[in-house]
């Protein structure tokens, strides 16, 4: 276990931690650390610090800790936590608000969530809806797990649940422009929040 | 012209700390009408106030206006000060430099010119007020206590022994309260009832106490000293004159209805006592389940009773009676749990119960006889877990406000279930244990000790599994999810306003919070009077409390009363409503929106040119007046005007702001 040095903390980092919480629409101030998020998580145990950490690591201003984390990028955004939450604060949000941040910020904590998370994207761009087959191997190609899931292949095409052909929806260029919209909107929120020397 | 003296006060530096009293004092000398101009470190201390007396004396002032802290803290004083002086204590305002200005300022330069304005508008104000007299009303000497809860009780008995009569209204059928259904008390482990149950017998055999059980208050008019108060009895369908309580009747009743006394788990019959030692020990008949009453057929009751006390053509009786004060005592009840939490299972599970149940489930006169049975399968549970905050602390389900009793009656439930199940294993989820009282670290850390599990965090879900309640949590001080098989979950649940406050408190605009609890005058000064003069507050009505601090509050609100019985005469508030009658249209809308009662319409002959005219008009009871304004801005026609404040008065402040 290290000493967190409160003095070393830097006003970037309160201001960092704080812009955080503003794109989830939380206040930090509001959570009491009873821990009722953890409590009802799926995945704690797959996590390596609990949900009420990451909110705790967030008030204390540990950006770093907050930023190369585990435990945003496993949340499954089931939204189980913001529901029970008795202080209403909006956990699940704020774990994708730092799994956004600790993208923007170069950080890969969990590898394959993030190439996951860029081929799913990819994908719904260029079919206008999410094709699994392709994802599938999208996925595997770019994270190296070659025979991922392979094994589930002949079940799924047995029931149809997966084909070789490839459905595009009729919309799909809107779908496009909407995703660029989406990215442009987000790097421009970014590039301002910079210039105001809020977030890293 | 009038002769008006100016006394600004610094306040310490309070006021001088942020506003420039010497340059408002230099602005107030050139002020028209004043005369003099004084300021002082501690306006309000004895050398002060002398200063102020002697000053008016010696510069033969007339009006005054002084300039310390608000007129909340201190009008009285200035009031009384007046008093010893030829100037009536109504030729007096108040610039409240203190809460209204320093206080909320950080700005000298601001807050000086604001304290300034202040100033001049008490200064033009003062000078179109009018010398106000008050008036003698009568002080009937009689209280009412409503809710025979421990507090009620207390209450009831300690203005009793000073001497004057009470009547308490309890709306159950005996008194006891909730106090009454514990099984012993923190931190001294007193069974309740051993402690509780002979002071309901103390109030029934009172001679200066009635007691109106299955009663409520119907309606109330009046006013300090005079309250007429309307109480509902209802009906019992018993004759209380000829009735034992010799208990015959309960053991041949045929109908079974759910046990509310022993929260839902256990039946009692229709004619019912609510409990062995109830107060009055007579039982009545839930007419609603009675078969006689719905059917016409049974009357097995009638029968056995020996005395023919049964009448089952009872009705409702309504009394009225005059009281000097009323001391509210209505409790509280626990929050409705089910609906709110069904991550809990919402009530589906029989073995999640509530604190008051585990009370009833421990009591040797409960329905498992003192043995802890769980409900489901009545065996003995050899886990348990208890979950605090259930419903307080909570604002996303239930209240914000933390319900104060339950850290120590769930370290009291975890003792006792250590104690009846020594085999047994305890787990309390708490967030903070709060033990701020005499004796209450001591009683926690001897359940620690005893082998309950503390473990902080709250508990996300509640499953089952098998026979077994899984609950699941974490332990924030490991940061570790963690779960329980339980046999039995102890909810430790929120208190809340009794039903029926809302309605009962509207008629007596009495005020309530934002959470239905019924609001005291003063938070730290007047912490058992209501802003109705003449209503006092005890116990839970109030917000939650302990019964150490509900006793405390009870012995406060009598002695406030027996401080008010004790005089035979009243002063009025001389700052009433006065009506223009030449102005007067009778349209009522000032009676509409009187939140006192206090404005009535009669008609009324007039000599008008030259001719007899009879024309509504309104009409101020100076008893029920509080002086709000509230119909003096309703008034179309101005011709409601509030003495101290007249419409004149407070248009001169407004022009010495924008014009002076």
């Amino acid at each position: 276990m290290r000493a967190i040095d409160l003095s070393a903390i830097t006003d970037e980092d309160l201001q960092a931690c704080a812009a955080i919480a503003a794109e989830a629409g939380v206040d930090l101030k509001d959570c009491y650390q009873c821990g009722k998020c953890t409590a009802g998580c799926p995945l704690a145990e797959s996590m390596d610090l609990m949900p009420r950490e990451i909110i705790r690591f967030l008030q204390l201003g540990d950006l770093e800790t907050v930023l190369t984390a585990k435990t945003p990028w496993i949340c499954a955004q089931c939204d189980v936590c913001s529901t029970r939450c008795p202080q209403n604060v909006d956990i699940c949000s704020t774990m994708r608000a730092v799994r956004l941040a600790s993208k923007h910020a170069g950080k890969q904590p969990v590898r394959e969530a993030d190439i996951f998370d860029d081929a799913f994207i990819a994908n719904v761009k260029s079919h206008g809806v999410s094709n699994e087959q392709y994802l599938a191997a999208a996925y595997n190609l770019k994270s190296g797990h070659l025979m991922q899931d392979a094994g589930n292949a002949i079940r799924m095409l047995k029931r149809k649940m997966v084909g070789v052909a490839v459905h595009n929806s009729q919309g799909r260029a809107e779908v496009a422009a909407l995703v660029d919209r989406a990215l442009a909107a987000d790097a421009k929120r970014r590039a301002d929040a910079s210039g105001k020397g809020g977030e890293a | 012209m009038s002769r008006i003296g100016v006394f600004l006060c610094y306040c310490g530096s309070n006021i001088a700390g942020t506003v420039d009293v010497e340059a408002v004092a230099e602005m107030a000398r050139t002020l028209p009408g004043v005369v003099y101009v004084e300021t002082n470190k501690y306006t309000c201390s004895d050398p002060g106030q002398e200063g102020v007396k002697n000053a008016i004396i010696e510069k033969g002032i007339d009006r005054v206006v002084v300039g310390p802290c608000s007129p909340r803290m201190h009008e009285p004083t200035w009031r009384k000060l007046l008093a010893d002086t030829p100037v009536n204590p109504y030729m007096l305002e108040v610039a409240n430099l203190r809460e209204q200005c320093s206080w909320v300022h950080k700005d000298k330069a601001i807050a000086t010119e604001k304290a300034k304005d202040l100033v001049k508008m008490a200064v033009a104000k003062v000078a179109r007020l009018s010398p106000l007299h008050s008036t003698e009303i009568p002080v009937h000497k009689k209280a009412l206590v409503i809710g025979g809860g421990i507090a009620g009780m207390q209450t009831a008995l300690d203005i009793a022994d000073a001497g004057f009569k009470v009547t308490i209204v309890e709306r159950e059928t005996s008194l006891g309260g909730k106090m009454v259904m514990l099984d012993k008390t923190f931190p001294t482990m007193d069974c309740s009832a051993c402690i509780c149950t002979p002071k309901m017998s103390e109030v029934g055999n009172h001679p200066n106490i009635t007691v109106k059980s299955y009663s409520e208050v119907e309606s109330v008019s009046g006013y300090i000293g005079n309250f007429e108060v309307t109480i509902r009895e209802k009906a019992k369908y018993i004759d209380y004159t000829k009735c034992t309580g010799c208990g015959a009747c309960e053991t041949k009743c045929p109908s079974k209805v759910i046990n509310e006394f022993e929260q839902g788990m256990s039946k009692r019959t229709a004619i019912y006592k609510m409990f062995p030692q109830a107060v009055p020990s007579k039982p009545v008949i839930d007419a609603e389940h009675c078969r006689m009453l719905q059917e016409g057929k049974c009357g097995v009751c009638a029968k056995v009773c020996p005395t023919g006390a049964i009448n089952y053509q009872d009705e409702d009786k309504l009394t009225t009676e005059t009281y000097g004060a009323i001391v509210f005592a209505t409790g509280y009840k626990l929050i409705d749990w089910k609906p709110l939490y069904p991550e809990y299972g919402g009530g589906k599970y029989p073995d999640v119960i509530t604190g008051l149940q585990f009370e009833r489930l421990v009591n040797a006169s409960g329905p498992t006889e003192g043995h802890i049975l769980r409900p489901s399968d009545n065996k003995e549970p050899k886990s348990v877990v208890i979950i605090k905050c259930v419903g307080s602390r909570d604002p996303n389900k239930g209240k914000a406000y933390c319900s104060r009793a339950c850290c120590m009656y769930s370290a009291k439930h975890a003792h006792q279930y250590l104690d009846k199940v020594p085999d047994g294993r305890c787990y309390v989820f708490y967030m903070d244990v709060r033990t701020p009282g005499k004796g209450y670290d001591e009683f926690y850390m001897n359940t620690v000790h005893d082998g309950a599990q503390y473990l902080r965090g709250r508990v996300s879900k509640i499953y089952k599994e098998g026979d077994k309640l899984i609950c699941k949590g974490e332990d924030t001080l490991t940061s570790q999810q963690v779960t329980v098989a339980a046999d039995m979950v102890v909810l430790e649940t929120a208190m809340v306003p009794a039903d029926g406050i809302d309605e009962l408190a509207a008629k007596f605009t009495v005020g309530r919070d934002a959470d239905g609890w019924l609001v005291e005058a003063h938070a730290k000064l007047r912490p058992v009077e209501t802003n109705t003069a003449g209503i006092y507050l005890a116990g839970t009505a109030q917000g939650p409390k302990d019964i150490p601090d509900s006793v405390c509050q009870a012995g406060a609100a009598a002695s406030k009363v027996i401080g008010l019985l004790n005089k035979d005469k009243l002063e009025s508030n001389p700052q009433i409503s006065r009506v223009n009658e030449a102005l007067c249209q009778g349209d009522g809308a000032c009676a509409n929106i009187c939140p006192y009662g206090a404005i009535s319409i009669v008609e009324k002959q007039f000599r008008e040119n030259s001719r007899k005219v009879t024309r509504p008009v309104a009409q101020v009871n100076p008893g029920l007046c509080q002086g709000c304004g509230a119909c003096t801005v309703t008034c179309r026609a101005g011709a409601m005007d509030l003495m101290g404040y007249t419409n004149e008065s407070i248009m001169r402040e407004v022009d010495a702001l924008c014009q002076w």
